[in-house]
């Protein structure tokens, strides 16, 4: 199972509170796993325990991408390495454009003092964003600068269709989103859908999980994964609501 | 990652890269004015460089104001007392004349200046360069056809010798000896700088060069630089100055005079990188006649202590006058800077944007002075100050002084304090970027406006110096 994001018995905790225990959860290359929970039960923290935060203390456990451990890295080591993170509340960058934005994101993954192909990045992005329904003006506001919700995902989605993750974690992508953004964020997720990438989609709703059909559901409960499915489960969760989750699967 | 880590990551992350400007030669030295400063040292400069004696006499006498003045720490910071003015050495040179052809110039001080990367510069883009090393230029040279044109380019003591009825007229008269305590002491011992005439109606097209380099240690450079822009010339000055690292305090305190006659266009660039022992005390100002325009663009980056408030007097109507200004206060530096405006005619305006970065613990302060008299009328200043922090223990004070009376005046104030916050960082990061690169980007980011108002080639140069600053000793 090397081609795989691996994720074993994992404790973490913020200051002094415990929000992930004995977090496990494997995701193959090439499939879309979901995970769904109420809110507070840890999903927005294994996203960033993932990615390296540095407001988290990981006491146990481990993480490996292909077999190469992740955990105690600085969060550009995990980056390079190919994980990817679209944020729920994603940071605004004063004065740098989205264009110069990505074009360092891919620098920073060549090795030092190579050419950059600026002409291909350019042709690249464009085809991108035309593929989000994403104005070419775009390339020149300042990352997420007065961006809408929508606008803030999609341009989540633009810079993970541009990095070309080996996993991507999508947090909350649908938060904020309306019915039409929706769909373009979760094309552009199908669009990159395939062998080359494993995909962790965490949600509150069921909804996303009609765009992006999940090969497997999860369902989290007080830091850890208490119920796993197919894809029907989302529909059973959206039907009997998550107290059945906390009366039935956490007592289980 | 404890929070000791953390901040020693932080400031590792930040940690100037001086290796370029960090290295010193000899001092073998033909001409030392000795240590400590009186009138047999004013004597000793002014006849080493053949001086007239009005010159002799206008530096005695701006000794006495020196003496006389108190040190202005009532307002400013209290480090100016760490100056030992007696512990200075004021004039230092090798007996070198400026010299016309790169290979004329003594191969230590061309090794210094190599390593700059200057003559490669010139190559590229400059109309005209002059290379001062400690207290006298060593290399200057123009474009033929500026010659040709009439343009003027050299030191202070050629200028005063052979174009006085040029230069005599305006030297010391935009900013008078008693100005302020620096302006004497630099009235008292200047020796180098530039001397620009461009007559009338020329535009030089490319820029005209100088870079400023201090070898000696205990050394104070006091370079003296008068601009003179003929009726509807045209002409745009850049000034780059290094020293290397020394354990003890150097002073650099320079004079800056220029006039834009009428509707004429300066253009001063500077883009000073010193090293962290460097009090740097700086007066510049410029006169704008009618129709005329004087704009400073004033890059900061590194010295112990920066004090340069560049300013334009508005004289004729319709002048205009501008500063941008970018300052990057490091651990254990403090950039105090700003502007000054002072309208003196009608439909005169004035814009200042001054942009400061403190990391570490390092201070910025922003000082500005923006007058206009209830005499006149339709004059307008716009001033933005915005100040960003990288960490918890920087510090930025902003302190503007503005004046206005009179009718149909306006003015217009905005300033703000932003923060590098951690969140920031991690999602830089997060997308593959070191901390240095993110930190660069963010400040990068923060200038980005300002700095699309400079000519390309700068704007290249102080996003190549930014990087250097915030990427330090991380790989």
């Amino acid at each position: 199972m090397a081609d795989s994001l691996i994720i074993k018995n994992l404790n973490a905790s913020i200051g002094d509170r415990q929000i992930l225990k004995n977090f496990s959860l494997t995701i193959p290359k090439g499939e879309v796993h979901a995970i769904m929970g109420p809110n507070g039960t840890g999903k927005s923290t294994l996203a960033k325990v993932l990615a390296g935060h540095p407001d988290y203390t990981v006491q146990s456990g481990e993480a490996t991408l292909d077999g190469q451990p992740i955990l105690g890295q600085e969060p550009d080591s995990i980056a390079r390495a190919g994980l990817f993170l679209a944020f729920q509340y994603p940071s605004e960058i004063p004065g740098v454009t989205i264009a110069n934005f990505i074009r360092a994101a891919l620098i920073a993954r060549q090795e030092k003092g190579a050419p950059f192909d600026a002409k291909a990045y350019y042709a690249e992005l464009y085809a991108k964003m035309d593929a989000l329904k994403m104005d070419r003006k775009f390339t020149s506001r300042f990352v997420n600068e007065g961006f809408s919700g929508g606008e803030k995902k999609r341009c989540e989605i633009l810079q993970m269709m541009m990095l070309k993750p080996k996993y991507a974690v999508l947090d909350e992508t649908d938060s904020g989103l309306d019915i039409d953004a929706l769909r373009i964020v979760s094309e552009g997720v199908n669009h990159m859908r395939g062998p080359s990438i494993g995909c962790l989609v965490i949600t509150h709703y069921q909804r996303l999980l009609e765009y992006i059909v999940p090969d497997r559901v999860h369902i989290m409960y007080d830091g850890h994964i208490v119920h796993s499915g197919g894809k029907e489960l989302a529909v059973e969760l959206e039907a009997k609501g998550y107290d059945w989750v906390k009366k039935e699967l956490a007592s289980a | 990652m404890s929070e000791n880590d953390e901040s020693q990551a932080q400031r590792e992350a930040i940690e100037v890269d001086r290796t370029k400007g960090d290295f010193k030669y000899a001092e073998d030295y033909a001409f030392d004015a000795g240590i400590g400063l009186n009138p047999q040292v004013i004597d000793y400069i002014s006849k080493v460089k053949g001086e007239d004696p009005w010159i002799l006499e206008f530096r005695q006498k701006a000794l006495k104001i020196f003496n006389d003045l108190p040190m202005p720490t009532h307002w400013a910071t209290q480090d100016l007392d760490s100056i030992k003015f007696d512990s200075i050495r004021y004039y230092l040179a090798k007996g070198q004349k400026p010299v016309r052809t790169w290979e004329e110039v003594p191969e230590d001080v061309k090794e210094t200046f190599e390593r700059l990367g200057i003559p490669e510069s010139e190559r590229k883009f400059l109309a005209g360069v002059e290379a001062q090393f400690d207290s006298e230029a060593v290399y200057s040279r123009m474009k033929d056809e500026l010659e040709k044109q009439g343009v003027i380019f050299c030191g202070p003591t050629e200028g005063l010798r052979d174009h006085p009825d040029i230069f005599r007229k305006w030297f010391g008269k935009v900013i008078p000896a008693g100005d302020n305590k620096f302006a004497a002491l630099n009235s008292a011992v200047f020796s180098g700088g530039s001397f620009i005439y461009v007559p009338k109606g020329v535009k030089v097209a490319q820029p005209l060069q100088a870079y400023f380099r201090i070898n000696a240690e205990n050394f104070g450079q006091f370079e003296r630089t008068l601009i003179i822009a003929d009726e509807g010339s045209e002409v745009t000055y850049m000034e780059g100055c290094t020293a290397p690292k020394f354990e003890t305090a150097t002073l650099h305190s320079a004079v800056v005079e220029l006039v834009a006659l009428k509707g004429a266009k300066i253009q001063y660039i500077t883009v000073q990188n010193w090293s962290a022992n460097v009090f740097n005390l700086v007066t510049k100002r410029g006169v704008a006649e009618e129709d005329a325009e004087v704009r400073w663009i004033d890059c900061n980056i590194g010295s112990r202590l920066t004090m340069k408030y560049p300013g334009v007097v508005l004289r004729g109507k319709r002048a205009r006058g501008e500063v941008l200004s970018i300052a990057l206060a490091n651990d254990g530096q403090h950039q105090d800077t700003g502007a000054k405006m002072i309208h003196a005619a009608d439909e005169t305006s004035s814009n200042i944007i001054a942009k400061s970065i403190s990391v570490g613990a390092g201070r910025s302060t922003y000082r500005g002075l923006v007058h206009m008299p209830k005499t006149l009328k339709n004059c307008k200043n716009n001033t933005e100050c915005d100040a960003l922090l990288i960490n918890e223990h920087s510090r930025t004070d902003t302190y503007p002084a503005i004046s206005v009376r009179g009718q149909k005046n306006s003015v217009q104030h905005e300033a703000s304090v932003s923060k590098v916050s951690a969140e920031q960082i991690f999602y830089m990061m997060q997308r593959g970027l070191s901390e240095g690169e993110a930190m660069s980007l963010a400040v990068n980011g923060f200038v980005n406006d300002l700095v699309k108002e400079f000519p390309m080639e700068y704007s290249v140069e102080l996003k190549r110096l930014i990087e250097l600053q915030m990427e330090g000793s991380v790989g």
